[in-house]
């Protein structure tokens, strides 16, 4: 049973809700020698990897801390440029940290706002008359599973590519966002979901079909 | 089972070849407008899957169903898409893309002296090759 994360998308292309799973952390720790062996590029506020994959570090993969220090954006937390500390030779052996780049708040919420669109144009391009959005999207990690109400609002779940019963978990995160988000009289449509009661009973549905499906449905 | 149609981009995402077997809804744009738009929405596709994956991705975004079809895209190292439209239960179209591209493009068009991968192609020995190859392929033998 591996569900990566779930979004809710509201009619409008906010994200209201994510939840992740034990998100899986990809990070190599090792001691390098001047010059390194990997072609350094800052991108997007971080120095990502742009060429050379060893040691399982690879191609966009950030740099996450230097001798122990975690980064923040461009500078270490201590203040010092991750660039002009790289590119120093006087400061090697340096014991660098490499991992996929987190995914941040802002990040999730561009990331369901991008989603829409691409949504909408599925639609358009169909070859067929009377197609939907898009349904199940592959890659060769995962399966992303949308399912959209009538209402509008889309609910999408990242899965492993094995992963089935998705349908069904889809439905029941609806009905659970039908029963405790929208009848919580402190819950304003298009806002984030912050109801408890949705929460956890989010999470035990999920628990459920650990253990073996979800029933009922 | 059913092929709908078949886009070729190159790297800097030219429309090279569109070709057409059954198609019942038109876009209602130009063929250019929406050559662009397909390409538009693979570029964003493709970043989009590379950013909300947990992983690192090998090859990355693959295909993606709607409830009446599915568009399964192959990329080639050089840039060169290949994207095709077919109806949901069809097996193996990553398959038959790369046949396409190994035995139909690269033999007619890469080794055409007068075809450029960088202009619409017009060939018509590519037109009818493909043509062949889309008939006989298993995504669309048991069609009707």
């Amino acid at each position: 049973m591996v569900i990566l994360s779930i979004y809710i998308v509201s009619k409008s292309g906010g994200l209201i809700y994510h939840y992740d799973q034990n998100p899986p952390k990809v990070e190599v720790e090792k001691v390098y020698s001047y010059p390194l062996p990997f072609k350094l590029e800052v991108q997007n506020k971080k120095v990502i990897v742009t060429f050379g994959e060893q040691d399982a570090v690879r191609v966009g993969h950030a740099v996450l801390a230097i001798n122990g220090v975690a980064c923040n954006g461009l500078t270490l937390s201590d203040g010092k440029d991750i660039m002009e500390l790289l590119n120093d030779p006087t400061q090697y052996p340096l014991n660098v940290k490499f991992g996929r780049p987190p995914i941040s708040t802002n990040d999730k919420l561009f990331l369901a706002s991008m989603f829409y669109p691409l949504f909408a144009i599925a639609c358009q391009l169909s070859p067929e008359h009377g197609s939907s959005g898009i349904q199940v999207l592959e890659a060769d990690t995962f399966r992303m599973h949308c399912f959209q109400t009538l209402t509008g609002v889309k609910f999408l779940v990242l899965a492993d590519p094995k992963q089935t019963g998705v349908e069904n978990l889809l439905r029941k995160i609806y009905e659970l966002y039908a029963d405790y988000a929208l009848k919580n009289p402190f819950y304003s449509l298009e806002m984030p979901i912050r109801c408890e009661l949705f929460e956890m009973n989010l999470q035990a549905s999920l628990e459920q079909m650990e253990k073996g499906g979800l029933p009922g449905t | 089972m059913t092929v709908y149609n078949l886009y070729i981009f190159n790297k800097r995402g030219a429309l090279l070849y569109y070709g057409e077997w059954n198609r019942w809804k038109h876009s209602g744009i130009s063929q250019e407008e929406e050559a662009k738009l397909m390409y538009g929405s693979l570029f964003s596709l493709k970043s989009f899957v590379s950013k909300i994956s947990p992983w690192d991705l090998k090859e990355g975004f693959q295909c993606y169903k709607t409830n009446k079809y599915k568009l399964t895209m192959f990329e080639t190292p050089t840039g060169l898409k290949f994207i095709m439209n077919t109806d949901v239960n069809a097996p193996n179209v990553r398959e038959l893309l790369q046949i396409i591209y190994a035995q139909v493009f690269v033999e007619y068009v890469v080794k055409n002296p007068l075809c450029s991968t960088q202009e619409p192609i017009i060939s018509e020995l590519f037109k009818s090759k493909l043509d062949e190859v889309v008939k006989t392929s298993p995504a669309s033998v048991s069609k009707g």
